[in-house]
């Protein structure tokens, strides 16, 4: 029987792969490629994952897991396999596969749409799946725990430093992209702004009023941030208001780090943990919603198979298809960042090791779907009006007239007309070098839901689209610099003892005060930035994002070799193979290329020159000295992450030439086998009666 | 089937929707610490106020959302 339904998998699966590979000179309909990524999905959690959790892995129904062995009805709780897939889920979706494939769609559809479902069954998900088996064995330990147990003492310190860099170049970046959502528009700015005080109003009803009534708080959140939407709506009509939520790029980054800081140092349950019981609830919310709609709707992919952008002289970022699309889209194919939370808290919520397979592998299939999700968003846009959106006015020219001129000499025809009746459908004044993928997603968002579920609500399904990336993109600024803070007080406990204490006042102002402003120099050089910022930032994300997973599956691998079996280290070592190839080259030529489109200190002399030269307008004469200096900045930070992945690829590999060879190799920190007691939960049985009162 | 059978078989579905949510959300965590005290336990729990203070402290000081 389920051979048969294999069978059946696999022959849909080649069919839709066949329609997309056929149609490549026409444009195809998405359902191709949701029917692919859907086989392509069931067939590798059938048949990889399955191979993978029962014969490398070796997961052990019958091993009592720490959720069992230390359950005390707060962390350690055993919890259904759809429930804790429910948790794990929400904590590893963010913004970064909604932003990642709208910026690749400028190689085509097709690179991307590839990357993300090959990279997802055969890396991110095994990614994802072992670390939480490795960490559920090992009572929850974290990735740098792990790594400093498993290798070494430099391997936990190269994950400590890899994670709060990340974390500041993922918070720049997506504070950017925000920014440039809510650049002179008075709608977008209103609503965004609206979303903190309902936060805060959240966090009020459920510390003072009615603690822990979540559902409820949560409910009357999302009703609230709703009407923020349409209040912005009418903010936007009210001639004086308007004036007052129009702002230009440069005002908004300092709110966007104001609120940061301030985000920081107050109490959790004021406005983080709040916003974040609101971004859960849209975020599955409107997943569901958008797979739903784009299935009804089923939209032309009107995006070229591959574009000519392939070669490297791509407008939103520079570099060739091999190897910038395997950096660009890290979020929904492999993200390092998720080792971080699959170690750590879900496996304390593990009720069986059998579980690992649905909860780690399983949720990142949908991360990846997520992904595919708004690769069709981006893609179902003519590709002309996604160029005019996305590109930054230093690439294309300041007029829109330049700008169309600019993108219809490249082959994707698009007229100023066509711009201004979109912008004025989505309630915009221009959508005009609205870098950053938030805008473009939204239009595209738009577009699919104004379909599907009437057309007179574009401009309110635009600003719900833009809300809901917001709220989405400062729940993760939030969390993001809250755990900046923790770790960098963990570095500096060890110069000064009371810094590490996280309680103590001075040293939580220090230190978020540190973090802030890193995170709030690289906002501050992208907005000043004439080509957007963005296409400098995302690949140096995307860089330190893939060295994280490469340091996380250094640890799996170095486990597996360790544990004996080497034979079978492949299903690790393959995926650290090819993000060590690919980070690797991709660094190198942001390093060295000669070409000031690609690499960065290449594009640090240029500037320098033409400043020298005095043929910089004056605009950009003002801010050049400090992009020259932020690229070569950028260049060694690029230079730090490389170094940074190879020690641990090399510590990882001292670990295992050792042990193959028989010498002696640090004790496995593997808790000892208990045998499990618990009954298997049933989800009516878990839903019903221990969660009635 | 009959629409008195489908009607029930949507409800149950619809209670079991929204029960899985408010496991997802935290929102029945204090029920099931009750559960667990009582079993496992004895004196006094935690009121509910403390354990989602305690809560919130707990889960906001690690990495517990990504990007």
């Amino acid at each position: 029987m389920n051979k048969i339904a294999g069978a059946l998998l696999a022959a849909a699966g080649a069919v839709a792969l066949a329609g997309i590979a056929l149609h490549r000179h026409e444009p195809i309909n998405a359902l191709w490629i949701v029917t692919a990524a859907v086989c392509i999905y069931a067939l590798g959690y059938r048949f990889y994952a399955a191979w993978v959790a029962a014969r490398v892995l070796a997961v052990d129904p019958s091993r009592a897991t720490p959720a069992e062995r230390h359950d005390n009805g707060r962390d350690f709780v055993p919890t259904h396999r759809w429930i804790a897939f429910g948790h794990h889920f929400a904590a590893i979706a963010g913004p970064g596969p909604l932003v990642g494939p709208t910026l690749a769609a400028q190689f085509g559809y097709l690179p991307g749409t590839l990357w993300i479902l090959v990279g997802a069954v055969v890396g991110g998900c095994v990614q994802d799946m072992t670390i939480l088996l490795f960490s559920t064995r090992r009572d929850g330990r974290s990735l740098g725990q792990m790594a400093r147990d498993e290798l070494g003492p430099f391997g936990g310190f190269a994950a400590l430093i890899g994670t709060l860099l990340i974390m500041i170049l993922l918070i720049a970046v997506l504070g950017l992209v925000v920014v440039n959502a809510m650049k002179h528009s008075p709608w977008s700015t209103a609503t965004i702004f609206a979303t903190v005080p309902v936060a805060i109003l959240v966090g009020l009803h459920l510390r003072r009023f009615r603690p822990g009534r979540i559902l409820e708080a949560s409910a009357l959140g999302v009703a609230l941030v709703l009407l923020a939407v349409l209040g912005g709506g009418w903010v936007d009509t009210h001639p004086l208001l308007r004036g007052l939520f129009d702002w230009s790029s440069l005002p908004l980054a300092g709110f966007v780090i104001g609120y940061g800081w301030i985000a920081a140092i107050l109490p959790v349950w004021l406005l983080l943990a709040p916003r974040d019981y609101l971004s859960t609830f849209l975020k599955l919310g409107t997943v569901a919603l958008l797979a739903v709609a784009i299935v009804l709707l089923h939209p032309q992919i009107k995006m070229p198979a591959l574009t000519s952008f392939v070669d490297g002289h791509g407008p939103l970022f520079g570099g060739k298809i091999f190897p910038f699309v395997f950096i660009t889209i890290a979020c929904g194919a492999v993200s390092g960042f998720h080792a971080l939370v699959a170690s750590g808290t879900t496996p304390k919520l593990i009720a069986s090791e059998a579980d690992v397979r649905l909860i780690g592998y399983g949720s990142m299939m949908l991360e990846s779907f997520v992904a595919i999700m708004a690769m069709i968003a981006a893609t179902l846009l003519d590709p002309g009006v996604f160029f005019a959106i996305n590109t930054g006015a230093g690439v294309v020219g300041s007029t829109p007239a330049a700008a169309v001129h600019t993108i219809s000499g490249w082959g994707f025809p698009v007229t100023v007309q066509q711009m201004q009746t979109l912008a004025q459908r989505m309630g915009e004044a221009t959508l005009f070098a609205r870098t950053g993928g938030a805008p473009s997603l939204a239009v595209g968002m738009a577009s699919i839901f104004g379909s599907t579920f009437g057309r007179g609500l574009l401009s309110l399904w635009y600003h719900f689209a833009i809300m809901f990336e917001a709220v989405f993109i400062l729940s993760t600024l939030d969390a993001g610099t809250r755990v900046g803070r923790f770790m960098l007080q963990d570095l500096l406990g060890h110069f000064y003892a009371p810094l590490g204490r996280t309680s103590w006042y001075p040293s939580v102002l220090l230190s978020s005060t540190l973090v802030v402003a890193g995170w709030g120099y690289f906002l501050y050089v992208g907005v000043i930035d004439p080509n957007g910022g963005v296409n400098i930032l995302w690949p140096l994300f995307g860089i330190a994002n893939q060295m994280l997973a490469a340091i996380a599956l250094s640890v799996a691998s170095g486990i597996l070799v360790k544990s004996g079996r080497a034979r079978h280290a492949w299903v690790t070592l393959g995926p650290l193979a090819w993000l060590a190839i690919v980070t690797t080259v991709a660094a190198w030529q942001k390093i060295v290329s000669p070409d000031p489109h690609i690499g960065l200190i290449a594009a640090a002399r240029a500037l320098a020159a033409s400043l020298a030269a005095g043929t910089l307008p004056p605009p950009a004469a003002a801010v050049a000295p400090q992009l020259i200096f932020n690229q070569r900045l950028d260049a060694w930070l690029t230079g730090l992450f490389m170094a940074v992945l190879w020690l641990v690829i090399l510590d990882m590999a001292r670990v295992c030439v050792r042990k193959l060879r028989g010498l002696p190799v640090t004790a496995s920190s593997e808790a000892p086998y208990q045998a499990a007691r618990l009954q298997p939960l049933t989800l009516s049985g878990q839903l019903s009666r221990e969660g009635s009162p | 089937m009959s629409a008195a059978a489908l009607r029930q078989a949507l409800g149950r579905g619809l209670a079991a929707a929204l029960a899985w949510l408010r496991a997802v959300s935290g929102d029945d965590a204090y029920e099931r610490y009750l559960t667990h005290h009582a079993r496992a336990h004895r004196g006094a729990p935690l009121s509910r106020r403390a354990f989602y203070q305690e809560r919130e402290e707990r889960k906001w000081s690690g990495v517990s959302r990504c990007c």
